[in-house]
C-alpha cells in the first residue's frame, strides 16, 4: 500500500504539479491558515456517523481504495440510495466532496471526485454516474457528472502524478499569478524567486565587483 | 515570506516553562513571570538551570519551534528535535554532494566568495563613513585579490586556504574599527576567548550559528554535513558553512556597534582563573535584548528581492540552499550585503 497515491494528491497535481511535488515528494507541508481552515472543516465533516433518512444512507469519512489504479483515500460523504422497494436494483452510490472555497471553473475538484467514483466502482462492482461538490463558502452543492471525458482526464492525472513521484524531481513554478496567490504553499514554493533561474548572473556579479578598476585607481 | 517570530531567551535561573492552552508560561517557583501566545514564538533558548515540561517539548518539536539548552554562559548543550522534516531524498543528495569533490567545491567556493565579498563591503563602508584609512584600504584590496582567487579555486582545500588568508587580512584591521574605545583586539582567539572583544565575537557567532541550525533543520537539511567544513563528530559543519556569509555584516557589525556605542564596558566582563573571559550575567541579558532588536531590522534580500528582517536571513539562505540541492537553481545564491 506504500506506493499507493492519495486521492487528495490528484487535486494537488491538477492544481499545480510543483505543488504536488512540494507536498508529496519534498514533504514540505506548511500548516498555514488555509490548510488549518481546511482541516477544521474536515474535522467537522469527519465527525458524523452514518445516518439514514428516507431511503438514503449517509456515510461520512469513508475509506476508499482502488488496487487497479493504486489509489487510496477518503470520501467526505457517500450517499447510498437504496432502490425502490421490490425492484431488483443494486444501491446507487453518490460521493460528495466538501470544499472550503467557492465553485471553480477548473477541473481539480472534479478530478478528485471522479477518483473517488473510480474507487467506489471497483470496491462495490458498480457504476457511479454522478456525484457532487459542496462549496462551503457559498453553501451550495454543485452536481458533477462522471462522464467519459472526466474519467480520461483523471486517469491521465493519476498516470502523470505517479511518474513524477517516481522521478523524485520537483518541476519549476508555474508562476501564474492568480493560482499562486491562492496557493497554500506559495511561501515555501516562492514562485517569484524560482520561476526563472537567476543564479548564474547573480553569482557572476559577485566576482565582477572585485574587478572594479575604480578601487585600484584610488591608490 | 515567513514571519520572524519572537525568540524567548530564558536566563532567570530555576525557571520552569510549560504550556497552558495556547500559551507558553514561564514560572519561577509559584510566581508566573510571563505568558506568551504560543503562535508568536519561533525559538526558545534556555540558559542554565531552566526546566521545560515534556509536553511543551513535544509541542515545540511538532510546531517547528526551536528549543535549545545552553549553560549559563552560553555553551550549547542540547536541543529538542522532533520528527525530521522534509524529504530523505534531499538529505541523500546533500550527503552525495558532500562526498563529491566537484559538487562540494561548487558550493563551498560560493559561500567563501560571499564571505570575502561581505568582509570587503563592510570595510569599504567603514571607509566611506569614517574617511581615509590606509590599512583598511589595503585590507580591502587584499580581500579583492582573495575574491579573484576563490573564483578559480578547484578544490575545497584551496578554498579553505584562501578563506584563511582572507580572514587574516580582515581581522588584521579589526582593531582599527574599534573607535577610541577601551577595548583592543589583537587577533581572533577562540575556545576559550581570553579578551572581551573575542568573548563578544564568540557569543555573537554562537547565537547566529544556532539560528542557522534551526533554519537548516527547518528546510530538511542536515546541519552536521557541510561542504566547506568537513565532517567531524559533533561539529555542525553545514551550519558553520552558512554562518560564514553572515559573520562580517551581522555578527561582527553587531559587536562593533555595541563597543563603539559604548553599550558594553570593561566591567561587563569577568576573567576566570584559567584566563577565559566571559560576559557577566547582566551584560549577557542586555546583549540578548540588543541582539533580538537587531534581528528586526529589515533589509532588501539581494536574491529574493524582498524585504526581510535580518533574523530571517538564515532561513532564507537555508531555503535557497535546499532549493539549489533540489535542482531549482544552477548555483547556490549566497547572501551578499548590499
Ligand atoms: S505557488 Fe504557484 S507555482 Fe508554487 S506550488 Fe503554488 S501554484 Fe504552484
Amino acid at each position: 500500500m506504500d506506493d499507493y497515491l492519495a486521492i487528495s494528491a490528484l487535486q494537488h497535481y491538477a492544481y499545480c504539479p510543483r505543488q504536488f511535488a512540494l507536498i508529496h515528494i519534498e514533504q514540505a507541508w506548511s500548516e498555514n491558515r488555509l490548510t488549518a481552515e481546511g482541516r477544521l472543516l474536515h474535522e467537522r465533516v469527519d465527525a458524523g456517523y452514518a445516518e439514514q433518512r428516507r431511503g438514503v444512507r449517509y456515510e461520512r469519512g469513508v475509506l476508499l481504495v482502488s488496487h487497479q489504479l493504486g489509489l487510496t483515500g477518503k470520501a467526505d460523504l457517500i450517499e447510498v440510495h437504496s432502490p425502490n422497494e421490490g425492484k431488483q436494483e443494486s444501491p446507487r452510490y453518490f460521493p460528495v466532496e466538501y470544499k472550503r472555497g467557492r465553485p471553480k471553473i477548473e477541473d481539480w475538484d472534479r478530478i478528485q471526485l471522479c477518483a473517488q467514483a473510480l474507487c467506489i466502482e471497483e470496491m462495490r462492482n458498480t457504476q457511479v454516474t454522478e456525484g457532487a461538490i459542496w462549496y462551503w463558502q457559498v453553501r451550495r452543492r454543485k452536481p458533477v457528472i462522471i462522464d467519459a471525458a472526466l474519467r480520461q482526464t483523471t486517469l491521465d492525472v493519476i498516470e502523470a502524478a505517479r511518474r513524477m513521484l517516481l522521478s523524485g524531481e520537483t518541476p519549476p513554478p508555474i508562476d501564474e499569478r492568480r493560482r499562486c496567490k491562492a496557493c497554500s504553499l506559495a511561501e515555501l514554493c516562492n514562485p517569484k524567486a524560482f520561476a526563472r533561474d537567476r543564479s548564474v548572473s547573480y553569482v557572476n556579479a559577485i566576482f565582477q565587483e572585485s574587478d572594479d578598476p575604480s578601487e585600484d585607481s584610488q591608490e | 515570506m515567513k514571519k520572524l517570530l519572537n525568540t524567548l531567551y530564558v536566563t532567570r535561573q530555576e525557571s520552569y516553562l510549560h504550556k497552558e492552552r495556547e500559551t507558553i508560561v514561564i514560572k519561577n517557583g509559584p510566581d508566573k513571570l510571563a505568558q506568551f501566545p504560543a503562535l508568536a514564538i519561533g525559538n526558545i533558548f534556555c540558559f542554565g538551570q531552566i526546566s521545560v515540561s515534556p509536553f511543551l517539548m513535544g509541542y515545540c518539536a511538532e510546531q517547528g519551534i526551536g528549543l535549545a539548552f545552553y549553560t549559563e554562559y552560553g555553551r550549547f548543550l542540547a536541543r529538542v528535535q522532533g520528527k525530521p522534516t522534509g524529504n530523505v531524498l534531499l538529505r541523500r543528495t546533500q550527503y552525495r554532494w558532500a562526498d563529491d569533490p566537484d559538487k562540494a567545491t561548487d558550493v563551498a567556493r560560493l559561500m567563501v566568495a560571499a564571505k570575502i565579498a561581505n568582509c570587503r563591503s563592510v570595510l569599504l563602508r567603514d571607509l566611506r563613513n569614517h574617511g581615509e584609512n590606509s590599512s583598511l584600504k589595503q585590507a580591502a584590496k587584499k580581500l579583492a585579490v582573495s575574491l579573484r582567487q576563490v573564483q578559480s579555486a578547484h578544490s575545497v582545500e584551496t578554498t579553505r586556504g584562501i578563506e584563511g588568508e582572507a580572514a587574516n587580512s580582515y581581522f588584521s584591521v579589526f582593531n582599527e574599527r574599534l573607535r577610541g574605545s577601551h577595548f583592543r583586539f589583537d587577533g581572533r582567539i577562540r575556545r576559550p576567548p581570553t579578551d572581551p572583544v573575542n568573548a563578544l565575537l564568540s557569543f555573537a557567532y554562537s547565537l547566529v550559528t544556532q539560528e542557522c541550525v534551526s533554519a537548516l533543520l527547518g528546510v530538511g537539511l542536515d546541519p552536521y554535513v557541510g561542504f566547506l567544513h568537513s565532517d567531524r563528530p559533533g561539529r555542525l559543519s553545514l551550519a558553520l558553512d552558512l554562518v560564514e556569509e553572515f559573520r562580517a555584516s551581522w555578527a561582527d557589525r553587531f559587536v562593533l556597534t555595541l563597543i563603539n556605542r559604548r553599550q558594553v564596558c570593561p566591567e561587563d566582563f569577568e576573567t576566570e582563573a584559567g584566563g577565559a573571559v566571559r560576559l557577566t550575567e547582566k551584560a549577557r541579558k542586555e546583549l540578548l535584548v540588543a541582539y533580538q532588536e537587531r534581528k528586526q531590522t529589515e533589509i532588501m534580500h539581494p536574491y529574493l528581492h524582498e524585504k526581510v528582517p535580518i533574523g530571517l536571513l538564515p532561513h532564507c539562505q537555508a531555503m535557497l540552499l535546499a532549493r539549489h540541492v533540489r535542482g531549482d537553481t544552477r548555483y547556490y545564491p549566497p547572501y551578499l550585503v548590499k
